[in-house]
């Protein structure tokens, strides 16, 4: 059993063969997930040491504290957060042995290929079709809402593969190469000014069946590994108090008593108790993790930290007065990374409205806390047996 | 802050929740309870002297030299918990918590702290309930050693062996309940009623001054009132869920409904949300890091989260919920008066404008 002692002895390990001063970057990292040290969670030859998961803040401070390289986690979110949970459970040795270390190493990019135009709640009745020809899939389709896939090597992509079952049936999981071709990559521009987004058409799109996830017609089911791990990410984070949207107002009715009313004031507080109680709820949300009983809790978090971001930012505004009349730039920009928090509070106000829409919307959330944790029943179906091709869209 | 407050629950509190929840369950049955409330008796001493006789619990925040259980405030808190989520007429949080507090905080307890820690005798502060920590409150005279004065809004006088009475001359006086005359007020809140406590010249003990001793009593009272705030939160909410799976209407459950599933949904993350601040407020007063911040939080926000679960119960219940005899206005009555007890959410969060430095314009 691999324990924190033995960690720290592997961590040691690592640094002493690689010192981090004088070690490339991309070499440490690669060295690292050699060791095992990357997610010790993960098997043996995988990056991992099939630790318990808990663990993993042991090797990351000692690397922090010795100043050695991390993989930028956040440039590489969808990889490290949805792809590699689902490669690692479904895919073959062959593929984990392929995409897993420059997955994780940050070399090759993932985006995700879910959405489209007219799947969105909905996903399961998406489009995109998929149609075997010899040894390879032709996909034709058009998805949205794609961050990353102008920097992305490599995508998650679910397509219909049989439109003559109902519409959870006949989907298949696919890694699809985003230099193939076929692949165009369009920015699509946001109510912020800028597009951190992407459409993405699919035409022609040849990939191999060696690339196929999982049993034909099963992606669905694949596709749910992805979205769960999505929700945990997004919920997940450890703030200290003021650590999120609430900071930035705070600072600012601090240093600008000039600014302040009774109304502004009376709602900033009610703000700023509903940021702390929502911070203790994931701390204490975490200390279930770290004591090995998760609790539903997570379901839950997304929820509340959109509905924070959205009026605080939105007092925000508020509060500046005169100034809130004011954007600081609408120029079309393409930014490689999601920020929620960076920029002035309009930008804050305008991108915080895709809190509640981005990973499941809002609504959606609230039948899931609904049906799977307080075991309400589901809605009446009308498309459960009815063939995808026969569906009213 | 140093360190991370531990908002779970141990083993040991999973258990001691166990067997208090087991106690009310014989004690302090719905139809039983509501019965009483109209009785000359609203308060059930006999589950009083289980709880406290028989197990103990009166005693968790007094320590073992001073004869009690020496335990903490995250013990009690699960105590209050399983009050809360039976709305259970005892004076739990009146005497173990909020008069037993006060005597720590003076500097002699009279002898009281062991008395009211075996549960031989039951103490309130008198104090109206609504007094919020730091806030003004009434005090009676002190004239030739006698108090003189009437003083009204104290939870659970009634049953109180002593009270403890602040006075003009900033002294914190103990008076045997025979010395005063309690008069028991029509109160909202059927569970824990209110009395006017009239003192015509009685004699009382001087325990110590009043101030640091009462602000001790109203802080650590309005942490744990969260607390059970949580249980009465947590009882409404699934009793509601429960009604709904069951309870059919258009050849349906009505819990089927989106309008309602989102609602329910709604509640449950509050609940979710009061338990993390509750344990919070809970281990603060326990450890004494970071106490005014966390109980502030706690009670800005456990107030309106109790409201608004007793009174989507009422409206989800549908006609049900409006009667006499189901239980939901128990709790509903308990929520509202609770939103007062202690200081109100608005006054919590006024307390936290200046301890976080986000002060009025």
């Amino acid at each position: 059993m691999i324990d924190a002692a033995e960690l720290r002895r592997r961590t040691a390990e690592l640094l002493a063969a690689h010192p981090p001063a004088t070690t490339e970057r991309l070499d440490f990292l690669r060295a690292r997930f050699d060791a095992g040290l990357a997610w010790v969670h993960y098997p043996e030859g995988l990056g991992g040491l099939g630790a318990p998961r808990s663990l993993q803040v042991v090797v990351d401070a000692e690397l922090e504290a010795a100043g050695a390289p991390d993989n930028d986690p956040r440039r590489i979110g969808i990889g490290l957060g949805m792809a590699a949970p689902t490669i690692l459970k479904y895919g073959t040795e062959e593929q984990k042995q392929r995409y897993l270390r420059p997955l994780w190493t940050g070399e090759e990019v993932w985006c995700q290929l879910f959405s489209e135009p007219g799947a969105g709640s909905d996903l399961a009745a998406l489009g995109t079709r998929a149609v075997r020809e010899g040894d390879d899939w032709v996909v034709n389709g058009q998805k949205v809402w794609t961050s990353s896939a102008h920097i992305a090597r490599w995508a998650i992509l679910i397509a219909r593969t049989d439109p003559g079952l109902p519409k959870h049936a006949g989907i298949t999981y696919f890694l699809c190469d985003m230099t193939d071709p076929g692949v165009e990559v369009r920015p699509l521009r946001q109510i912020t000014g800028e597009a951190e987004f992407n459409e993405v058409f699919l035409t022609d799109v040849r990939i191999p069946d060696s690339r196929r996830l999982g049993e034909i017609g099963d992606g669905w089911k694949v596709a749910q590994t992805t979205l769960n791990n999505e929700r945990v990410a997004i919920g997940g984070m450890r703030l200290p108090r003021e650590g999120g949207m609430i900071g930035p107002v705070s600072k600012t009715w601090r240093e600008r008593p000039e600014l302040r009313t009774h109304d502004l004031h009376q709602r900033l507080l009610q703000l700023w108790v509903d940021a702390e109680v929502s911070r203790l709820t994931a701390e204490r949300l975490r200390q279930q993790l770290v004591a090995g009983q998760p609790g539903p809790e997570g379901a839950g978090m997304k929820l509340a930290f959109a509905r924070l971001n959205q009026e605080i930012s939105g007092l925000e505004v508020e509060l500046r007065g005169e100034e809130g009349l004011l954007y600081d730039d609408w120029t079309m920009r393409r930014p490689e990374l999601v920020d929620f928090v960076g920029r002035d509070a309009g930008y804050r106000y305008l991108r915080s409205k895709g809190n509640s829409i981005e990973g499941g919307t809002s609504e959606v959330l609230l039948n899931i806390v609904a049906e799977r944790v307080l075991g309400l029943p589901s809605e009446p179906r009308t498309d459960k047996d009815v063939a995808w091709k026969d569906l009213s869209r | 802050m140093s360190t991370q407050p531990d908002l779970l629950y141990s083993e040991e509190e999973e258990a001691l929740r166990a067997a208090v929840r087991d106690l009310l369950a014989d004690h302090c049955d719905a139809p039983g309870v509501i019965a009483r409330t109209e009785s000359d008796n609203p308060h059930d001493l006999e589950a009083w002297k289980a709880l406290a006789d028989g197990m103990g619990l009166a005693g968790l925040l007094v320590p073992e030299d001073q004869g009690g259980q020496g335990a903490t405030h995250r013990e009690a808190a699960v105590v209050l918990e399983e009050v809360g989520r039976a709305v259970a007429p005892l004076p739990y949080l009146t005497s173990a918590v909020v008069a037993t507090e006060a005597l720590l905080g003076c500097e002699t307890d009279g002898g009281l702290l062991a008395e009211l820690a075996s549960g031989r005798k039951i103490g309130a502060l008198a104090v109206a309930l609504n007094v919020a920590p730091g806030g003004a409150h009434k005090v009676v005279r002190h004239e030739n050693g006698a108090l003189h004065g009437e003083l009204t809004g104290i939870a659970d006088a009634a049953v109180a062996d002593v009270l403890l009475v602040p006075a003009d001359d900033g002294g914190l006086y103990a008076v045997d309940a025979d010395a005063v005359t309690v008069t028991p007020q029509t109160s909202l809140d059927l569970t824990r009623p209110v009395a006017t406590v009239t003192l015509d010249g009685a004699t009382g003990r001087r325990l110590g001054d009043a101030e640091p001793a009462v602000r001790r009593a109203l802080r650590a009272g309005a942490g744990l009132l969260a607390s059970e705030q949580l249980g009465l939160a947590d009882w409404t909410l699934t009793e509601t869920v429960r009604y709904l799976k069951d309870r059919k209407q258009f050849n349906r459950p009505v819990g089927g409904f989106q309008a309602l599933k989102h609602r329910l949904a709604q509640l449950w993350l509050e609940v979710v949300n009061l338990r993390a601040a509750a344990r919070n407020a809970a281990d603060a007063l326990a450890t004494g890091e970071d106490v005014d911040v966390a109980v502030a939080v706690a009670q800005a926000y456990a107030a309106p989260v109790a409201v608004h679960t007793a009174e989507e119960a009422v409206q989800l219940h549908g006609g049900i919920g409006m009667t006499w005899e189901h239980p939901v206005h128990l709790y509903l009555k308990r929520a509202k008066a609770d939103s007062i007890a202690y200081g109100t959410a608005g006054a919590h969060r006024e307390a936290l404008a200046e301890l976080v430095d986000l002060g009025a314009p």
